[in-house]
């Protein structure tokens, strides 16, 4: 077969809904794509363990902390789980690694606001891990095997991150005052990160238009991001919390909520790295790597003289 | 900082759910030696009760057959239909066999 012949039963497999897998032919921007997708995705699980792991040790009772260090356990599994979707696209996990300390790579913006309060515990788990079951849920029928796979695991696992966090909030907002307004305000400040989560708007996101066509996405950005809008309205009014955009406002005629234009600046500000918690948190992931340095030379000599051991 | 070529060794997870089951392939991690992989394997595929046994296998010890020659290795099966039940036409009022 010539290159040409190869692309197009790639696409006719992909259009005839089979499934990829790692031995199969594949167009190496398809690959490229998937590797960058997929290796961001886990980067962000990974990088996502760090602004709760900071309120791992003051939650409010024995129930939240082990509820949040369950929850931070599955976000290092996913991160697992997906890491080694991407190794079989023939890129090393300490390629990935790499990337990622040295800042070549990407992950979810989100990570880089800070949590200041114990509200932001019940704000994560509700808003950002209800984000991203919003894109990923999409993702467990994605056209590359080791990819749908692994989300498949995620989402079964990430409902519960996402229950956790609303209760947290439920019980903030019927709590005393001050603690209503804790929740308001982390709510407050939670909202437009999160709603970025889905990534640029459609009109300039570069990657989209390809993605579609080799169904590694499913609904667009803009998609994704409205039908998150109006779900998540519905549960604030339960929470009896004030919206946090002035102008959310059903549309009769689009069948969705209005509300406001993102402050897209900041979105790209933090993207470059210049976001509030940015720096603190590459540096304390790169610690943890360099920390952890003498346990993995330790495991690889352990299993070293034990394999001589046996042999001799 | 980065650890180049000192990578753990790539495992196959396989996962009986309960008893009467079959293993079944659950994912990849990477760990030191097999002890240290069935160890992770549980930690990181079983957190909720999928397991009651885990097999690992290093995966460079897997051999697989070729995709580009599916269409013919798997070939010989694709004429015999008659190794179907439904391949036998019987008479209607034959209720049960």
């Amino acid at each position: 077969m010539t290159q040409v012949s190869f692309e197009a039963s790639f696409q006719k497999k992909i259009d005839e809904e089979i499934m990829i897998e790692p031995q199969d032919y594949m167009p190496d921007e398809y690959r490229k794509t998937l590797i960058r997708q997929i290796s961001q995705h886990a980067h962000s699980e990974i990088v996502g363990m760090l602004p709760e792991a900071n309120w791992i040790t003051r939650a409010p009772s024995l129930r939240r902390k082990a509820v949040l260090l369950a929850k931070v356990q599955d976000e290092g599994g996913h991160g697992l789980y997906l890491y080694s979707a991407a190794e079989t696209l023939g890129i090393t996990r300490d390629q990935m690694l790499h990337q990622l300390h040295t800042g070549a790579a990407k992950y979810s913006s989100i990570f880089n606001y800070p949590t200041i309060t114990w509200a932001d515990m019940g704000a994560i788990g509700w808003l950002v891990d209800g984000a991203a079951i919003m894109n990923q849920v999409p993702l467990c029928r994605t056209s590359y095997g080791p990819y749908a796979r692994a989300m498949v695991r995620v989402c079964k696992e990430e409902s519960f991150h996402q229950r956790q966090g609303y209760e947290i909030m439920l019980s903030l907002a019927k709590g005393t005052p001050v603690q209503k307004q804790m929740a308001q305000d982390a709510l407050n400040r939670w909202w437009a990160p999160a709603l970025m989560m889905f990534g640029p708007l459609d009109a300039v996101s570069p990657n989209t238009a390809k993605s579609m066509e080799w169904r590694i996405k499913r609904f667009t950005n803009d998609e994704l991001r409205q039908r998150f809008i109006d779900v998540t309205v519905e549960q604030i009014r339960i929470l009896g919390l004030e919206l946090p955009d002035a102008n959310i406002k059903w549309n009769e005629e689009r069948g969705h909520y209005d509300s406001s234009e993102l402050n897209w600046d900041e979105f790209w500000n933090v993207v470059k790295g210049n976001g509030p918690c940015n720096k603190e948190r590459l540096a304390t992931r790169v610690k943890a790597w360099e920390d952890g340095a003498w346990v993995r030379e330790a495991a690889s000599a352990y299993a070293e003289k034990r394999k001589t051991k046996k042999a001799a | 900082m980065s650890n180049e070529n000192k990578e753990w060794p790539l495992w196959e997870v396989f996962i009986r759910s309960k008893a009467g089951l079959d293993h079944k392939h659950a994912g990849s991690l990477h760990a030191a030696d097999a002890q240290m992989a069935i160890e992770s394997a549980r930690d990181v595929y079983t957190r909720r009760m999928e397991g009651i046994s885990i097999w690992v296998v290093e995966s460079k010890h897997i051999h697989a057959s070729n995709p580009e020659e599916a269409a013919a290795f798997f070939d010989p099966a694709q004429d015999k239909i008659y190794r179907h039940p439904t391949f036998y036409n019987l008479p209607d009022e034959l209720k049960h066999m």
